[in-house]
């Protein structure tokens, strides 16, 4: 017999889906409004944040009622509770897309300092961790998260190199330390957008396998939270 | 605006000089699961009773204020208490089918009410055991005792039987606690689905079983209805401090 508490877990998941594409989107038209110098769109990103902020509190609220109502078991407790995770994650997500924006927004004006090569192409991956993570959790695809935790680190290569080069640009000319400094934090912010999709990712190992990944160690070396020690 | 099946108002109940139960105001929504929740002898089930006044049969009762079902006030000289009861059916904490087939037991209320067709009363027999959710599991028996039922089934086909008469409110006292953990999920998914179709009023001992089925929860303690509102907000956010002592298991 299908349980009305298993259609609530699915509207759950439904919304999330929904939060994590506005997340989603809102990271394309920040890192667009920054390449082709748009301050509305810009303005737009700032704007729409608002939704997700409503969607982490309507999600929050339905967690909370599951837990005290339905008193969830096993893989479903791990369900909700992480759901709660991801929604923090994704919601946090939503505010560093605000964060690019506005840093778009004051780089309008003004020639690029230097070619947009790095951002561009961690916003890309950055965008894809977040869309590969909650799809890993919607269709409880285990293997897909792993991947997702694996791409970080192309992220983080790719902003360490884009430091170097500001780095060198701001020594050159210390006229250029203000506009070095916005990509830099640009760049920070996707950098931890692509971390909160890994946490993601090891929110959907832990539902599903319940086992942990945390904290680097390697997926072979899981941790079965069932053991005592 | 939502829809009132039963309105109760400043509903008092004496056993003797006892006042078991002390100006109580519900509002029992249409279509709605409402869930009367508080520690044993507290009220809930003599309040239960009270809707369709099963508690007359007992001698020495009275009552004060004011119960109505559609407007109309069931403590009326001039209401058919054998009518309410049909619009007010009960399902029991102990499944008590009578010693009969399973086919009879559901097909009794229809016989008494005067039904004499044997093709409708077939038919109904037939829906009554549909949405009861227990249809696929007797039909091939029906000529069976209903003693031979296992509990969970058996307590299925009092409820079955309720339906029978086409009531519009059942009352549910306890409905599961004798049931082991499927057969209770199997009743509170049937409570979900019949809510479309009835209004449904249940005692439970069972704190989170209210949680799980109901959409409003009252609680009663001493008599006394203390917290009545929302389930979520019941359990994620009560009002008053004896609710929240309750439902935390902070009681006494």
């Amino acid at each position: 017999m299908e349980r009305h508490f298993h259609e609530q877990l699915q509207h759950l998941k439904d919304t999330l889906i929904e939060m994590a594409e506005q997340v989603e989107n809102a990271i394309a038209e920040a890192i667009e409004a920054l390449v082709n110098q748009n301050a509305d769109l810009a303005n737009k990103v700032v704007k729409k944040d608002i939704n997700i902020n409503m969607l982490e509190i309507r999600i929050d609220n339905e967690c909370l009622k599951l837990l005290a109502t339905q008193q969830p078991m096993a893989v479903d407790l791990r369900f909700v509770t992480s759901a709660m995770k991801i929604n923090n994650d994704l919601e946090r997500m939503g505010d560093h897309a605000v964060n690019i924006a506005e840093r778009a927004a004051m780089l309008c004006s003004q020639n690029h300092l230097i070619p947009l090569r790095n951002i561009p192409k961690m916003a890309e991956i950055t965008q894809s961790m977040v869309r590969d993570s909650l799809n890993s959790f919607v269709t409880e695809d285990v293997k897909k998260a792993r991947e997702v935790c694996q791409r970080d680190d192309k992220v983080d290569q790719l902003d360490d190199s884009l430091f170097r080069k500001l780095l060198s640009e701001m020594m050159k000319d210390t006229q250029n330390i203000p506009k070095a400094i916005n990509y830099l934090l640009i760049s920070k912010n996707l950098e931890r957008i692509a971390d909160l999709s890994t946490n993601i990712s090891e929110e959907v190992i832990f539902i599903y396998k319940a086992k942990s990944i945390k904290h680097h160690l390697n997926p072979a070396e899981v941790i079965d939270i069932r053991s005592k020690s | 605006m939502p829809e009132i099946k039963i309105l109760t108002r400043d509903f008092s109940f004496y056993y003797e000089s006892f006042k078991a139960l002390s100006n109580i105001n519900i509002d029992v929504e249409t279509n709605r699961v409402t869930a009367l929740i508080g520690p044993s002898g507290c009220g809930k089930s003599t309040f239960l009773r009270s809707l369709n006044r099963m508690n007359d049969i007992i001698l020495g009762t009275r009552v004060e204020g004011k119960i109505t079902l559609d407007g109309q006030d069931i403590y009326d000289k001039n209401v058919d208490v054998v009518d309410l009861r049909r619009r007010i059916g009960m399902v029991f904490q102990k499944s008590n089918p009578f010693p009969k087939s399973i086919f009879d037991n559901v097909a009794y209320g229809l016989r008494i009410n005067g039904e004499k067709n044997k093709s409708r009363i077939t038919r109904r027999v037939e829906q009554s055991l549909r949405d009861a959710a227990i249809w696929d599991e007797v039909k091939d028996r029906l000529e069976d005792s209903a003693l031979e039922l296992s509990g969970g089934q058996q307590q299925r086909l009092c409820i079955a039987r309720a339906l029978a008469v086409k009531p519009e409110v059942i009352l549910m006292d306890e409905p599961a606690s004798a049931l082991d953990p499927i057969a209770t999920q199997k009743i509170e998914e049937l409570i979900f689905e019949l809510k479309k179709e009835y209004t449904i009023v249940i005692v439970t001992h069972n704190m989170q079983q209210a949680a799980r089925v109901s959409d409003y929860t009252a609680f009663f303690y001493l008599g006394e209805l203390i917290e009545f509102g929302e389930t979520d907000q019941i359990f994620t956010n009560p009002k008053m401090k004896k609710t929240e002592d309750y439902v935390t298991g902070r009681f006494g």
